[in-house]
């Protein structure tokens, strides 16, 4: 397997994931797994979590756990949406930005300079962020004509635009053909399906969702091809020998944990973006920067890999959206039960035995799960990213590595 | 020694002094900055808590912040961080709720059997999270996390609405949604007769919860179990040094486990001043208080009389800043971020003071070494 490029594998397990969903869609006599609008949504849901993703993948890599993300999430929240509606969309983002990295650096001078445990500083942030921007709301966001002490007035845009050729964008005046709507609608099995969903990604995407996307490779890159990443992944695996080449690997873990923070910062600016909600409201993050750690862990603390966590993530929400009698999502059950079949057969083939029997217990739960119900009550939709990776370390927490040093207390100077 | 004994002391003491300080000062400028007198805020606040029934209120918002902290300082003194105290107690509590009022039982035999089930129900959750360390290698802040947020957003969401009684109930003044409500009997009587034998009335209706009772319970049992018994001790050698512990036959797994039981048998006893209060699980409880807690028995030190005077003091900053709303000498919010603040300034203060102490202690061993020349100065 370790010899297959990360870009295919992650590609195969994509089209094995389509492919699950257009059999299972086959029985429940609906298409709304693979519409097009589904993958729309599930990009929106999916873009804050995979910036959440990265900047922990950020701080993690330079040996700083975040689980802060949820308060520089919030404070990016805030500033976003007032910057938005003061100054105007794209201000809106860079002070989301900034104030995210204010929260980031806050982490990283109480973890970095003090030494204080990642997780309590974490806690601290979370707590304090929230009362930061309460305070703030009832003196700025109480002031703007529509805002109140919980809510602020409609946030605008930066807009958005269409791949042309594939998604039928214009290119000037000229509206180009749309490629993959056309097979979509030739209803070919798997090919279409394919098609629909990649339109779907096509269609009407907000610029910053692709500063997302495009931050993917970026961040490979610059992590995994270049001094400065190699620099910042020896202070997350093994500080001291950094120390010992010279590196001053306080600055490295500053670096890494406020981009952790200015990435949260845009994962908040995101969430009160029209995109997705158009307003920013007292608690809307609802823990979305626990999810996009979950996104990291199951990615095991790649780039690609947090990509995909985001993107199965915010599927389930995206289907979930779209979904008003519970239909879709009760297909779900069965994509689960399916995908813990797969898993007892992969624990059975390595002869484990005891694995083996637990998933194909959890599996049988869920198959029985989806024979005896019609629908899926609206609140599992919103715990299955944590279900989700809950299994997945259940399963092949062996598997997963994270970074040598991550969350210990490094002093300069001591060992 | 006496006088290293006495700067022991007082770098114990001053770490949370100085955080509070500091803490006041911070929120004394963001005041400033935002146009507001904090000298008139504050005072506002201490005037108002020093009426009876604002501090009734102060030790009923105490009183489950207590519990939390001790809850979560059970997992710190083994080096285990139970982020999960939010999701246990209110999965325990809502289950307590309903099943206390579901079972018929007399009087007193009610009260336990809610306390029962919320402890059990506390326990297993928090032991889940224990069992996947020690058997899959899952770090409780994980498994914790993931674990809040399928029990808040998922099965509190779910059975709340499934076990709703038929419309809104009626309690006290105003109507709240709810599971269905448990019998009087089958309630902690409110403490206001001892209250009331000692000073005035009560008045504006208002209850002591008694709770407090259980949670001095809970205090002076964490204290017998951490400094008076083998299990204790085993708890807090595993914590300071697991394979020191586990080579003098500590069985680490097994701690694990069982510290995480306690810790959530603990949590599940969280929500039960809000129960006894209301009467039944509403529909939108306190949430926050397990998180609030790590922020108590942080800044308590996991000292049983520490995390009194903490929840104590986060409780007063909550309800007396509800005066600051009608003097208007200030915005109420301005106290979250106080807590924040003081979190945060404390955990860095007991690090510098920590690292204060270090350096003490290898002067005074230098000292006591005499003669014996050390190769470098510390």
């Amino acid at each position: 397997m370790a010899k297959i490029p990360a870009w295919l594998r992650w590609s195969l397990y994509a089209a094995v994931g389509v492919l699950v969903l257009t059999t299972v869609q086959g029985f429940d006599d609906t298409d709304s797994l693979t519409a097009a609008g589904s993958s729309q949504s599930m990009l929106r849901w999916a873009v804050p979590i995979l910036l959440a993703g990265l900047g922990g993948l950020f701080a993690e890599r330079a040996g700083v756990v975040n689980i802060g993300l949820e308060g520089m999430m919030i404070l990016g929240t805030w500033f976003g949406a007032w910057g938005a509606v003061v100054y105007g969309p794209w201000w809106g983002i860079v002070l989301a930005v900034l104030a995210g990295g204010m929260g980031g650096l806050l982490h990283a001078i109480a973890t970095v300079t003090f030494g204080v445990d990642h997780i309590i500083s974490g806690v601290a942030i979370n707590i304090l962020a929230p009362g930061i921007t309460r305070f703030l709301s009832s003196e700025i966001l109480t002031t703007l004509e529509g805002g109140s002490i919980t809510q602020s007035p409609r946030v605008p845009g930066v807009g958005t635009f269409t791949v042309p050729i594939f998604g039928g964008g214009n290119i000037g005046t000229w509206q180009s053909p749309d490629f993959f709507g056309w097979i979509a609608a030739r209803e070919w099995f798997l090919v279409s399906d394919i098609a629909s969903l990649a339109k779907g990604l096509m269609t009407r995407i907000s610029w910053v969702s692709l500063i997302a996307l495009l931050l993917v490779p970026f961040v490979a890159w610059l992590l995994w091809r270049t001094r400065f990443g190699l620099r910042l992944r020896i202070c997350g695996e093994r500080p001291q020998a950094g120390e010992a080449q010279g590196i001053n690997v306080y600055r490295y873990k500053y670096i890494g944990v406020v981009i952790s923070g200015a990435l949260s910062g845009l994962a908040g600016a995101f969430i009160v973006s029209p995109e997705l909600s158009g307003i920013y409201l007292e608690g809307q993050t609802t823990g979305r920067g626990f999810i996009g750690l979950a996104a990291l862990i199951f990615g095991n603390w790649r780039p690609l890999g947090v990509l995909g966590g985001a993107l199965l993530f915010g599927y389930p929400f995206g289907i979930g959206l779209r979904d008003l009698d519970g239909s879709a999502s009760h297909s779900l059950i069965l994509v689960n039960a399916i995908g813990l079949g797969a898993v007892a057969i992969w624990a059975a083939t390595r002869r484990k035995r005891g694995d083996a029997a637990l998933a194909l217990a959890l599996g049988l739960v869920a198959a029985g799960w989806y024979l005896l119900s019609d629908t899926l009550p609206d609140v599992w939709i919103n715990i299955l990213p944590f279900v989700i990776v809950l299994i997945v370390l259940i399963f092949f927490a062996q598997r997963l590595r994270m970074p040598a040093a991550d969350g210990l207390r490094y002093r300069r100077g001591e060992h | 020694m006496n006088f290293s004994l006495g700067r022991r002391i007082l770098l114990t003491l001053a770490a949370p002094v100085v955080a509070l300080v500091f803490s006041v000062a911070m929120s004394s400028i963001v005041l400033l900055i935002s146009g507001s007198n904090p000298v008139a805020a504050f005072g506002d606040m201490m005037s108002h808590a020093s009426r009876l029934e604002t501090m009734v209120d102060i030790l009923n918002r105490a009183t489950p912040l207590y519990i939390a902290g001790v809850a979560v300082a059970i997992g710190f003194r083994m080096n285990l961080f139970n982020i999960g105290v939010d999701g246990q107690y209110l999965l325990a509590a809502l289950v307590a709720a309903h099943l206390g009022a579901m079972v018929n039982l007399p009087g007193v035999l009610r009260i336990v059997w809610i306390l029962v089930v919320a402890m059990a129900v506390g326990a297993a959750y928090s032991g889940f999270a224990g069992v996947l360390k020690v058997t899959r290698g899952i770090n409780e802040v994980i498994s914790t996390i993931m674990l809040n947020a399928i029990a808040i957003s998922g099965i509190v969401a779910y059975l709340v609405r499934e076990w709703q009684a038929g419309g809104a109930i009626l309690s006290g003044s105003a109507s709240r949604v709810g599971t269905t409500p448990i019998p009087e009997s089958g309630l902690i009587p409110d403490l206001n007769s001892v209250v009331e034998f000692f000073t005035r009335e009560v008045g504006q209706g208002k209850e002591l919860t008694g709770m407090l009772v259980i949670a001095i319970l809970v205090g002076l049992g964490y204290h017998i179990l951490v400094n008076r018994t083998r299990f204790g001790f085993d708890l807090r050698a595993s914590g300071i040094n697991p394979f020191a512990a586990q080579v003098g036959g500590v069985p680490a797994k097994r701690m694990v486990v069982s510290a995480m039981v306690l810790s959530g048998a603990v949590a599940g006893l969280v929500g039960m001043a809000e129960i006894n209060q209301v009467g039944f699980f509403p529909a939108n409880p306190i949430r926050g208080l397990g998180f609030t807690g790590i922020a108590v028995a942080l800044l308590g030190r996991n000292h049983p009389a520490g995390i009194i005077l903490a929840a104590l003091i986060f409780a007063f900053l909550d309800i007396s800043s509800g005066v600051l709303q009608f003097t208007g000498a200030a915005s109420r919010e301005i106290v979250v971020i106080m807590q924040g603040v003081i979190i945060l300034a404390a955990v860095v203060a007991y690090e510098v003071a920590r690292r204060a102490r270090e350096r003490q202690e290898a002067r005074s061993a230098a000292e006591a070494l005499g003669d014996i020349k050390p190769l470098e100065a510390a």
